[in-house]
């Protein structure tokens, strides 16, 4: 991401890290408990704050950049996921779950090396 | 619910949020997070958005429910591609053959991610 404004560096990482942190969480908290009432319990309810910090921090990203430029680089939050699954929520991730992470961090390098606004180059 | 079937309905409900939400940023641009919010309840289209966004999150409160999250998570991501083709298709956005590359690359990581 170099040469890019730095707010828009540091709203890319905020949307990244909330959307993260919130769908570990909530994914946690989701399948703590059989019933519905799930939804109300205090994992959900973190989970789903921190989702809409994520929304809010995304819209702002989008009205500074291109959906086409936004959707890739903010992907690298799906990289980070399967990371956590593994690590935190000790998820068994096969080697073409390894192999789809590496080509989805390399679509994110190609976009991340376009302008984040068309007609700036 | 089967579990693909959940995944092209939270695929559809998401792009069409982010469609939505990607034009009408781009024609009110905000400068915070704080006026973004405020700027949410004064577009019915905005608000639109957010429904998208809510039946694509129960879906995905479901989808996580019964997958692993190493799976529900990059699943989601094949709005990806159906994104890329709607922001040159309805947001005119000159998406030139770089980012079809990095779109198709990170399609196929997908895919990947499914096996």
């Amino acid at each position: 991401m170099t040469g890019l404004p730095l707010k828009v560096r540091l709203l890319t990482a905020v949307v990244i890290v909330s959307n993260v942190l919130g769908n570990l969480v909530l994914s946690a908290g989701m399948k703590d408990s059989a019933s519905w009432q799930v939804v109300f319990s205090p994992l959900v309810l973190l989970g789903v704050a921190l989702l809409i910090l994520w929304v809010l921090s995304r819209m702002t990203l989008l009205s500074w950049a291109d959906l086409s430029y936004v959707l890739p680089v903010t992907s690298f939050g799906y990289v980070l996921s399967a990371l956590a699954a593994r690590f935190l929520l000790a998820e068994s991730i096969t080697p073409w779950r390894w192999a789809g992470t590496l080509l989805i961090i390399a679509g994110i390098c190609v976009v991340g090396t376009t302008a984040p606004k068309t007609g700036e180059r | 619910m089967n579990n693909w079937l959940l995944v092209a309905l939270i695929v559809a409900s998401t792009a069409g949020s982010d469609v939505l939400q990607s034009m009408e940023m781009k024609r009110h641009a905000r400068s915070s997070i704080g006026s973004a919010a405020k700027h949410l309840f004064q577009r019915p289209l905005l608000l639109l958005s957010i429904v998208f966004m809510a039946v694509s999150f129960f879906g995905f409160l479901l989808l996580l429910r019964a997958a692993d999250l190493s799976f529900a998570v990059p699943a989601t991501a094949a709005s990806f591609v159906v994104e890329t083709v709607l922001a040159r298709t309805v947001l005119k956005e000159q998406v030139d053959a770089r980012r079809w590359a990095g779109a198709l690359l990170v399609a196929c990581g997908v895919v990947l991610l499914a096996v």
